[in-house]
């Protein structure tokens, strides 16, 4: 039996990674405004077979850093090292070869199925690109896959909008489960579900990561469902990492004051537990045009002038816990 | 790992929706689209068995049978050459379905290609495709047609090319916008994230996902051009004569018009009957294909 606990070897790297998207406006002719720092600067690795939780909310840039590691979307800047191999300096032949080592799961399942195609074929399809021109052999391959992500071999003969929202899951867990990859990029994968159906494919996602010795990138903004999944959980705010700790460290001991409010908004299943919760006020700034200094300045209960002038330095505070913030 | 027994079944039970499934499940609910669908799968079998159906030669001249009025023997009456204006017109049926359907086809596939092209790659081949197509379509369709065929010569290949050639830009347009769409679609970043060529995302993904709307105006499109067919042959640059068209029938009949008025009346309501069919074919289409239209809410 192979070890299947997380190892200290490093898989990914990801190294001052940024991208943005320039903004442009006008009707006819179309000027450069700015540009949209999606992902601005950061770093961080990923462990051969743990999980790495990546929380933030909405519009902060972690569905963007998953893009761009599968080089589905070309980085402004920084590099993304798998397994030693810069995947920016790659060609396209060469990363379209190397796409069977990295696979992704899908936010919105319906939109991530092509509903004209039947699931039999969906799921077959990456096993056919990588090369399996034997047609028995790759039903078989696809009626085994059906059946370790909990569906029958009788729904590879359906089409995908025949299927339940949690089916429709399975099969997007199917198809990247289809070339064995070492590495699965969980976008979202369960906050378009219900909580029951989330618990089961969150099970289900932690059998596969025992049974296949897979690395998981698990990108949410549900702090509960990373809590329960991820080894070690990082948690951006405005393109950067603000917070990046083991897991049980960081909700037994968070230090930024942005993790510390976002914790607090966890709701307990227990009506006699009073707790603090920390409103943040305000909004979420532009990523377009971010603050100066500490992106978090705007909305942070502690603000104090160097705050607003110099941008943190992601540093180490022991314990293998990393904090973007002056005062700690 | 255990195997389950079931997972060494191979997939058959392949029960569901296809694209046209789909289509003929929501047709067949419409009335107007079936009527439609019955005068072109009726002009289809006629111009199929012309040569069973009619009773004459359609070439045949009989001087003697001259400017017959229509009765038992001649259902439609006869020409100034005395040629069976029934027979004609069922051979004219094949030359209008054979010109429709060729001609039609030469733009869906110049049009599909250069759309995917230009929607898929964009940038500057993108910028250069649409104004080769813009060049194009800023000649009258009519007009161009009617110059190319004038400068090749009347002939049914020459009428392939000429009506081929006019009508491929909108399918282009129509395509490029379809493609823009659909390659935005997660499951195009899907089939990207699991290493597909661009061939096999064009082919397998986004052309099945774009080409609806293309199958309506293709339905819309052909009685257009049979129109179009009929106006070129009564300009004389159409089918050439003596072989049988239903717009050189026009020209033809359109002297004797107030004397002998059989001899354009038949051939009209053809071109008309043909042209109602294609466009409430068409239009039954759009709206069987129409996604936003619930199966079991159209009447």
């Amino acid at each position: 039996m192979i070890e299947t606990k997380k190892t200290t070897e490093t898989l990914l790297k990801v190294e001052n990674l940024k991208k943005y998207f320039p903004v442009k406006k006008g009707i006819a002719v179309q000027r450069y405004v700015g540009d949209l720092k999606a992902v601005d600067g950061v770093s961080f690795e990923i462990r051969r077979g743990e999980t790495l939780g990546l929380v933030g909310e909405s519009g902060c840039g972690k569905s963007t850093i998953g893009r761009v590691i599968l080089r589905l979307l070309e980085p402004s800047k920084g590099k993304v090292i798998f397994e030693g191999k810069v995947l920016n300096e790659l060609s396209h032949e060469e990363m379209r070869k190397m796409r069977s080592q990295m696979q992704m799961i899908f936010q919105d399942s319906y939109a991530s199925l092509n509903p004209r195609m039947r699931v039999g074929d969906i799921i077959a399809e990456p096993i056919l690109i990588q090369g399996v021109s034997n047609r028995a052999e790759r039903e078989k391959r696809v009626c085994k896959i059906l059946d370790v992500v909990g569906l029958s071999p009788y729904h590879g003969a359906r089409y995908p909008h025949e299927f339940s929202g949690g089916q429709r899951q399975r099969i997007g867990i199917a198809r990247a489960l289809a070339l064995n990859p070492k590495l699965i990029i969980c976008d979202e994968p369960v906050s378009a579900l219900d909580l029951s159906i989330q618990a089961q494919l969150i099970n289900l996602l932690e059998d596969l990561q025992k049974e296949y010795h897979l690395t998981y990138l698990f990108i949410a903004h549900d702090l509960s469902v990373v809590k329960h999944i991820s080894n070690r959980v990082a948690v951006m705010y405005l393109g950067k990492i603000a917070e990046l700790a083991n897991s049980e460290e960081l909700y037994k001991n968070p230090q930024h004051p942005y993790t510390i409010a976002l914790l607090s908004a966890i709701p307990v299943p227990d009506p006699t537990v009073k707790k603090d919760r920390i409103i943040l006020k305000g909004d979420v700034p532009s990523p377009v045009n971010p603050p100066s200094g500490c992106r978090f300045h705007t909305r942070c209960p502690k603000v104090q002038t160097i705050c607003k002038e110099q941008d943190p330095n992601f540093r180490d505070i022991g314990n293998d816990h990393f904090v973007a913030c002056h005062f700690i | 790992m255990s195997t389950n027994s079931d997972a060494d079944k191979t997939l058959e039970l392949y029960e569901t929706s296809s694209l046209f499934l789909e289509m003929w499940v929501r047709l067949k609910r419409n009335r107007r689209a079936i009527f439609g669908l019955f005068l072109v799968v009726f002009l289809i079998l006629v111009a199929l068995f012309a040569n069973v159906i009619a009773p004459y030669d359609p070439v045949q001249i009989a001087l003697k049978d001259s400017l017959k009025e229509p009765n038992l023997a001649h259902l439609m009456g006869t020409d100034v050459l005395g040629r069976d204006i029934f027979s004609r017109i069922i051979y004219g049926a094949r030359a209008s379905l054979i010109i429709g359907v060729v001609a039609t086809s030469i733009s869906v596939v110049i049009g599909v290609i250069i759309g995917a092209f230009s929607g898929y790659y964009g940038g500057w081949l993108d910028s250069l495709m649409m104004r080769i197509t813009d060049i194009f379509s800023a000649f009258p369709f009519f007009l161009l047609a009617i110059a190319i065929m004038t400068f090749l010569g009347p002939s049914l290949l020459n009428i392939f090319f000429a009506l081929g050639i006019v009508g491929w830009t909108n399918y282009a347009r129509l395509v490029r916008g379809q493609v823009i769409l659909v390659k935005e679609s997660k499951y195009i970043e899907a089939a990207r994230s699991i290493g597909a060529k661009d061939r096999r995302i064009i082919l397998r993904h986004i052309l099945p996902n774009a080409i609806a709307p293309v199958i309506v105006y293709t339905a819309l499109n052909i009685g257009g051009v049979i129109l179009a067919e009929a106006g070129l042959s009564f300009l004389g640059l159409g089918v050439r004569p003596p072989a049988p068209s239903w717009g050189s029938m026009l020209a033809e009949g359109k002297d004797f018009i107030f004397n002998a008025s059989w001899l354009v009346v038949w051939p009209g309501v053809a071109i008309f009957l043909t042209v109602l069919g294609y466009n409430l074919l068409g239009d039954g289409l759009r709206n069987a294909l129409d996604p936003r239209l619930n199966l079991r809410r159209i009447k």
